[in-house]
C-alpha cells in the first residue's frame, strides 16, 4: 500500500478523559515548571535582604499586596502537591502500588496531604 | 513532537444523522468518527439512532447493526467478539478499549466512537498500525537461547517461573494502552509504548529465554524505555486488566540492579 501523507491523525487530547492519575501527572509538571518561575520571587526576597534595611522594606511592602500574596500561597500549594506526587514516584519506581484498583485511592491521598500540608503552612506562617 | 491540536486537514467537520424508525422504543445515539480516503474531505462525526430492542449487547454489536443496516460504508476491524484477537480496540466515550467486550449499558446518554488516539487513519475506525507492529518486532518476541535444546525433551519450565508469566502473555496487541499513553502520543517514534514494553517484559522474565543481557540493552534508552512517566493511562485503560505500568517499572527495576 502506498503512504497516504492526507491521512488525518486521529483526536487525542480532543476525545481522550484522562483518568485522575492522568491528571495529576500533568499538573507535576505544569507545577514544576511554575516552582521554577516561583524561585525568581524566592531569589528577589534573598536579594532584598542582602541589600539592606529600605530593600527590605519595600520588599516586605510588595510582598504584602494582595496578588504577591496569592502567588506566594499558590507556590507553597504548588510545592506541596509536587512533594506529595513526588513521594509517589519514588514509592512506583520501587515497584509498588501499581494495582489498578487503587490508582484512584492513593491520587486522592495525595491530594489530601497536599490540602494538609497547605492548611498547616496556613497556621505556620 | 508535543502538539495540542490536531492538523488542519484533521479537524473534525459536523457529519449526517441517521434517525431511527418511526416506532423505535429505545433509541441511543452512537457518534462515529468517519473519513473517507476518496473524497478529500475533513474526518466528520456522524450520529446513528440505534433501537437498543433490536440490537445485541455490546457496543461492537451496534457498529455490526450500523454496518448492515444502515451505511455499508463504515470501516472497522474486528474478529473474534470475544476479547482475544484485539482488533475492534478503539475509543468509547473517552477511553480505549475493545468494542466487543464492552457492554452499551455500562454507558449512559451518547456514545461517542473515536479511531485509536493519535494515530494514522485509514478509513474511518481503522488506524494504521504498521509502526505499531515495526515496534513489536523490534523487541525480538520470541525465545532465544544459546543452549542447545535437551536432547529427548522441549525446554521445560517449573510451575513457579509460569506463574510469572501471568498478566502479561494475556496480551492481545490491541494497542489500547500504548495508544492512551500521551508520552506515545508525542514520542512514538523512539519510545516503545506500554504495550510493545509489556511483551519486552514478557521475554526478560521468561525462564527459559537466555538473551535476558542482550534484551536489557537494548531497552537501556532515553527514548524506547525512559520516556514512561507513570501517567498510568495504560494501566487504567488496559480491556484485558493488565499492568503495562508495572511491567515497565520492573524493568526499570532490572536495569538497575545489574548494576
Amino acid at each position: 500500500m502506498t503512504s497516504n501523507n492526507s491521512r488525518p491523525l486521529s483526536p487525542h487530547l480532543q476525545v481522550y478523559k484522562l483518568p485522575l492519575t492522568g491528571i495529576i501527572s500533568i499538573t507535576h509538571r505544569i507545577t514544576g515548571v511554575a516552582l521554577c518561575c516561583g524561585l525568581l520571587l524566592l531569589g528577589a526576597m534573598l536579594v532584598s535582604v542582602a541589600s539592606g534595611e529600605l530593600a527590605y522594606a519595600a520588599m516586605q511592602t510588595w510582598l504584602h499586596t494582595l496578588w504577591v500574596q496569592l502567588i506566594f500561597w499558590a507556590n507553597i500549594l504548588a510545592l506541596n502537591f509536587h512533594i506529595c506526587h513526588g513521594i509517589r514516584h519514588l514509592i512506583w519506581d520501587a515497584g509498588l502500588s501499581f494495582d489498578k484498583y487503587t490508582l484512584e485511592r492513593y491520587a486522592l491521598y495525595e491530594l489530601s496531604a497536599t490540602m494538609f500540608l497547605t492548611t498547616l503552612c496556613l497556621f505556620i506562617l | 513532537m508535543v502538539e495540542f491540536t490536531l492538523p488542519k486537514n484533521s479537524k473534525l467537520q459536523k457529519g449526517k444523522t441517521f434517525k431511527a424508525a418511526a416506532d423505535a422504543k429505545n433509541i441511543r445515539v452512537f457518534e462515529v468518527y468517519r473519513w473517507n480516503p476518496n473524497d478529500g474531505e475533513n474526518p466528520r462525526v456522524d450520529s446513528f439512532e440505534i433501537d437498543l430492542d433490536q440490537c445485541g449487547p455490546m457496543v461492537l454489536d451496534a457498529i455490526l447493526k450500523i454496518k448492515n443496516e444502515i451505511d455499508s460504508s463504515l470501516a472497522f476491524r474486528r474478529s473474534c467478539r470475544e476479547g482475544v484477537c484485539g482488533s475492534c480496540s478503539m475509543n468509547i466515550n473517552g477511553k480505549n478499549t475493545l468494542a466487543c467486550t464492552k457492554a452499551i449499558s455500562d454507558y449512559t446518554g451518547n456514545i461517542k466512537i473515536f479511531p485509536l488516539p493519535h494515530m494514522s487513519v485509514i478509513k474511518d475506525l481503522v488506524a494504521d498500525m504498521t509502526h505499531f507492529y515495526a515496534q513489536y518486532a523490534s523487541i525480538k518476541p520470541w525465545i532465544d537461547t544459546q543452549t542447545p535444546p535437551p536432547a529427548d525433551s522441549e525446554r521445560l519450565q517449573s510451575k513457579e517461573d509460569r506463574a510469572k508469566l501471568d498478566g502479561l502473555y494475556e496480551c492481545v496487541l490491541c494497542a489500547c494502552c500504548s495508544t492512551s499513553c500521551p508520552s506515545y502520543w508525542w514520542n512514538s517514534e523512539r519510545y516503545l509504548g506500554p504495550a510493545v514494553l509489556l511483551q519486552a517484559y514478557r521475554w526478560l522474565v521468561d525462564s527459559r529465554d537466555e538473551s535476558t543481557g542482550e534484551r536489557l540493552d537494548a531497552l537501556e534508552d532515553p527514548f524506547k524505555l525512559y520516556r514512561c512517566h507513570t501517567i498510568m493511562n495504560c494501566t487504567d485503560t488496559c480491556p484485558k486488566g493488565l499492568n503495562p505500568a508495572k511491567a515497565i517499572a520492573e524493568t526499570k527495576k532490572l536495569l538497575l540492579q545489574r548494576q
